[in-house]
């Protein structure tokens, strides 16, 4: 039976198993491949989405529990790395291998829309469930205060 | 010397007029002792060519690369050093990554040996290009060539200026003769003005948006997805299997036992379940019914290869290195400590789990591999599709993370199995169980340390026995009766002057795989030696900075043991990291009650590492406050490549060190996932600082020397703090209280 969701803004159906994982939805039906498999047991955070504006880990998100939701993924940021933290995070040097770095950028996105200035540990509470084995945590941390300014900016220009 | 290729001007340039108006400049990369060992004890016939410029009449320079990309930023710096020489923004070279070809690439990607085997041949290949293009404008202006310089991708002449394109010159560039690299003028270092400034990196806006492709990003019509059920005790097999809830899994397509074997194997096969997606295909699995000959090694455990380790300890082992007569000093100092350290296996761990994607079709194949060993994983495809090498396309994806567990080719040789008996591309995919279960770990080992100070607080005698799983025994072509000088590493050549040095090594028996783990011997080497050093230090009751300076001694070269083709360890740059770390780190200050610090230095890779940490013990668990680096390793290419590659080893090092260890039961690894194999988050990152030495000497490795010193850093640290000694990781609350 289909399941249909809004992925990135447009409207998608899906013929698959009610409890395959959205993470599998993405890479292996829908060849969606920036959000990566680490784990398999939302222990890494690589395949970080968000649903409904909320982080998720995508793996152990049954396709069924996303029918009529609003999922967001990497691919759905921007069209071309605009958002101010994939900005932050090119301006930081932040990637090394990169695997990690579209569910570290998917959480920090969705930190920052609850908080737009958070504290380090308010990072440390959003961030300390994504993995990254090249340990770039220092610059992830220093590529969301970046971020946080550059939407303050933002949101000052365009009051 | 290893580190200083031997150009051959025929085999180091190749003109090539295929393409009409390219160049093409090839050069040779010398062989790496590391880099080299897998693939030499291949038999592989060694190849003279590793990289190309192209230069294409619109404009576009394209570096070949023949390295792979796992994170440690080499398709900037290699880009960088070329666009140097070759007068051009570098932000304009474009990267492809080179075709296997083993008749003309060296790819290995290891040792961290990419920057410092490239430095000169990039620099003599970027001459000798730019100066052919010089040589091109000034035929056409028929002027002298002196008169004519390459600035930003153009050659210029006269004033007012006038100036041709690169573009616009390479078709005449590529028929000219082509300058003797030993002699082509190499830029002169004071007008660098890329080399030695930091560059951000080449692929960090893919990185960034999810448009950059792993190898388990690979995708093609018709493929299918495949997992594999293996034996979990090593060397198991499989004894019988039904497979009929496999095949009423939805999605399912078929099931494959297949075997696989020779060097490299590390299963003797498995059953392959193949599927259109990757959720099926671990369905699948879940529902296989497997009986295996789980074999001799179900009676292994780490606690019996802790009684091995003792049971060796307490016999003399094979003498690697024996200076003066240690046993004589030890037996009749008054001063003598001793001290047993153990470090266990430890896994790779990448992100991305292992993973091949294989297309094997009758008159050739074609392979998505994320490998530091593409030739390996070209010849083991060839293997099991019974083709010639060259009828094998292999493709070098981006890795999400190396570490040395993608030099290995037994992903590759599942895959090469799987779709071979498929007929149609099949992704084989781990699982992060099967990644954490199946690795090639760094060795276990067991050192038993003994040394003297005298009255005058020097060293009178150092004496280290130490017995491991070694990489040896599996990798080194003596196999079990290999010296286990290796295991040492730098260790072996020690910078403490001392007239008595014993150095012993006993093999442990063990069938747990394991091989080259981020900065390989070096890892327990640096804790060990580091560690030691800082317990004789107290024990003379000297500061752990002023006692390693003194024992260090004089500036000098002290050659490398048994390795005299090595470069040497220059106590200079050994004492300066010591002295840079020590002083940004405020040496001597004083801390916050509860707080110690520790130093350590090591030389590995051909680099020097020193840090301080600043650490604290709260509730039985660790805390680390700050990391302060010095880092000498030559001229820097990208310092912030660098600064960024010492993070990261610092915190692949705490990982082994503060969080979980390998363990064996029944012959099979004990820890499965992250929840019991825990990793460094956010929240226990220390605040770490890298200063990099301008040097100007010859660039050497950086992705791998960073680590060496976290560990014993840190437990020194502890050790100033709480007077606790740390003496085996991972550290345990038990040997903090």
């Amino acid at each position: 039976m289909a399941i249909s969701f809004t992925l990135n803004g447009k409207p998608k159906s899906v013929d698959v198993s009610p409890d395959m994982p959205l993470l599998w939805v993405l890479r292996d039906t829908l060849d969606m491949t920036g959000t990566k498999f680490g784990c398999g047991m939302a222990l890494c955070g690589a395949c970080t989405v968000h649903i409904n504006g909320e982080a998720a880990r995508s793996c152990i998100t049954a396709i069924s529990s996303v029918a009529g939701k609003k999922v967001t993924t990497i691919e759905g940021l921007s069209a071309d790395g605009s958002h101010p933290v994939q900005q932050a995070w090119m301006e930081e040097d932040v990637p090394q291998c990169g695997y990690c770095q579209s569910g570290q950028i998917m959480s920090a996105v969705a930190l920052l829309s609850k908080k737009p200035n958070p504290t380090d540990t308010d990072i440390d509470d959003a961030m300390s469930g994504n993995i990254c084995r090249c340990g770039t945590y220092q610059r992830i941390r220093k590529a969301i205060h970046r971020a946080a300014s550059m939407q303050a900016g933002k949101a000052k220009s365009a009051a | 010397m290893a580190t200083t290729p031997v150009v051959n001007r025929r085999d180091f340039l190749k003109k090539s007029a295929a393409g009409g108006a390219a160049l093409v400049i090839g050069f040779h990369l010398s062989p790496r002792a590391f880099a080299d060992q897998a693939q030499d004890q291949e038999k592989k016939t060694p190849n003279p060519f590793d990289a190309w410029v192209r230069i294409t009449p619109d404009n576009r320079v394209t570096l070949i690369l023949g390295k792979s990309e796992m994170g440690q930023g080499i398709m900037t710096a290699l880009p960088m050093i070329l666009a140097e020489e070759l007068c051009l923004d570098w932000k304009r070279v474009k990267i492809e990554q080179a075709p296997t070809n083993p008749k003309i690439y060296d790819h290995g990607t290891g040792g961290s040996g990419s920057v410092a085997d490239s430095w000169l041949p990039l620099r003599q290949a970027g001459a000798a290009a730019r100066e052919m293009l010089v040589t091109a404008a000034a035929q056409k202006w028929e002027v002298g060539t002196d008169t004519c310089k390459a600035e930003k991708g153009s050659v210029v002449h006269g004033n007012p200026k006038r100036y041709f394109t690169y573009g616009e010159l390479v078709e005449a560039a590529a028929r000219l003769p082509i300058p003797n690299f030993h002699t082509v003028p190499l830029k002169n270092s004071d007008d660098f003005t890329i080399v030695g400034h930091d560059a951000r990196r080449f692929e960090a806006r893919d990185k960034a948006t999810g448009v950059a492709k792993f190898g388990i990003d690979s995708r093609m019509p018709g493929m299918l997805f495949a997992v594999v059920a293996r034996c979990p005790v090593f060397g198991g097999k499989v004894a019988s299997f039904d497979a009929t809830k496999t095949k009423a899994v939805p999605g399912v397509r078929d099931v494959i036992q297949f075997e696989t074997s020779g060097r490299g194997a590390s299963i003797t096969g498995g059953i392959a379940v193949l599927a259109d997606n990757s959720w099926a295909a671990i369905q699948g699995r879940n529902a296989l019914v497997v009986k295996w000959d789980e074999g001799p090694a179900v009676k292994e455990s780490t606690a019996e290869l802790h009684k091995q380790f003792l049971a060796n300890a307490a016999k003399p082992g094979k003498v690697v290195r024996n200076d003066g007569n240690a046993d004589a000093v030890l037996s009749s100092s008054p001063r003598k400590i001793e001290a047993a350290y153990e470090l266990p296996f430890a896994p790779h761990a990448c992100m991305e789990p292992m993973n091949c994607t294989v297309h094997i079709r009758p008159d050739g194949a074609e392979a998505w591999v994320p490998t530091q060993a593409p030739q390996w994983a070209q010849g083991v495809i060839a293997e099991a599709a019974k083709l010639p090498p060259e009828k094998v396309i292999v493709h070098t994806t981006l890795m999400g993370g190396g570490f040395g567990r993608r030099y290995q080719a037994d992903f590759v040789m599942e895959a090469a199995q799987v779709a071979k008996a498929a007929g149609k591309p099949v992704m084989v995919l781990w699982t992060r169980e099967d990644d954490m279960q199946h690795d090639f770990y760094r060795p276990a080992s067991y050192h038993k340390m003994q040394g003297a100070v005298d009255a005058d607080g020097n060293l009178a005698a150092w004496k280290h026995f130490q017995t491991s799983t070694s990489i040896a025994a599996k990798w080194s072509q003596k196999g079990a009766d290999d010296s286990g000088l290796g295991e040492f590493g730098t260790g072996a050549t020690l910078p403490y002057v001392t007239p008595n040095l014993r150095i012993e090594y006993t093999l442990a028996e063990s069938s747990v795989p394991r091989a080259w783990w981020r900065s390989v011997e070096h890892s327990s080497s640096g804790f060990v030696v580091e560690s030691f050093i800082d317990e004789l230090a107290a024990a003379a009751n000297q500061d752990p900075l002023a006692f390693r300076l003194k024992l260090i001694g004089t500036d000098r070269k002290i050659p490398r043991f048994s390795r005299e083709e090595a470069r040497p360890l220059d106590t200079a740059r050994l004492k300066g990291v010591l002295q840079l770390a020590a002083e940004k780190a405020d040496w001597g200050k004083p801390l916050p009650k509860g707080q110690g610090r520790g130093i350590a230095a090591f030389y590995s890779f051909n680099s020097y590492t020193a840090a301080v940490a600043e650490a604290s013990v709260q509730d039985g668990s660790v805390k680390v406050h700050r990391l302060v680096y010095a880092v000498d390793c030559g001229r820097p290419i990208n310092p912030d490549g660098i600064r960024a590659q010492v993070e990261s080893a610092a915190i692949y090092g705490l990982s082994a060190a503060l969080h979980d260890a390998i363990t064996i039961s029944g012959g099979r690894v004990e820890q499965s996932n992250f929840n019991d194999y825990e990793m460094p988050r956010m929240n226990e990152t220390p605040k770490t600082e890298v200063h990099v030495v301008m040097s100007k000497e010859e660039p050497t490795g950086i992705g791998e020397p960073g680590l060496p010193v976290v560990a014993p850093a840190m437990c020194n640290a502890i050790f100033a703090a709480t007077g606790k000694r740390i003496r085996r990781l991972p550290i345990r609350a038990e040997d903090l209280a």
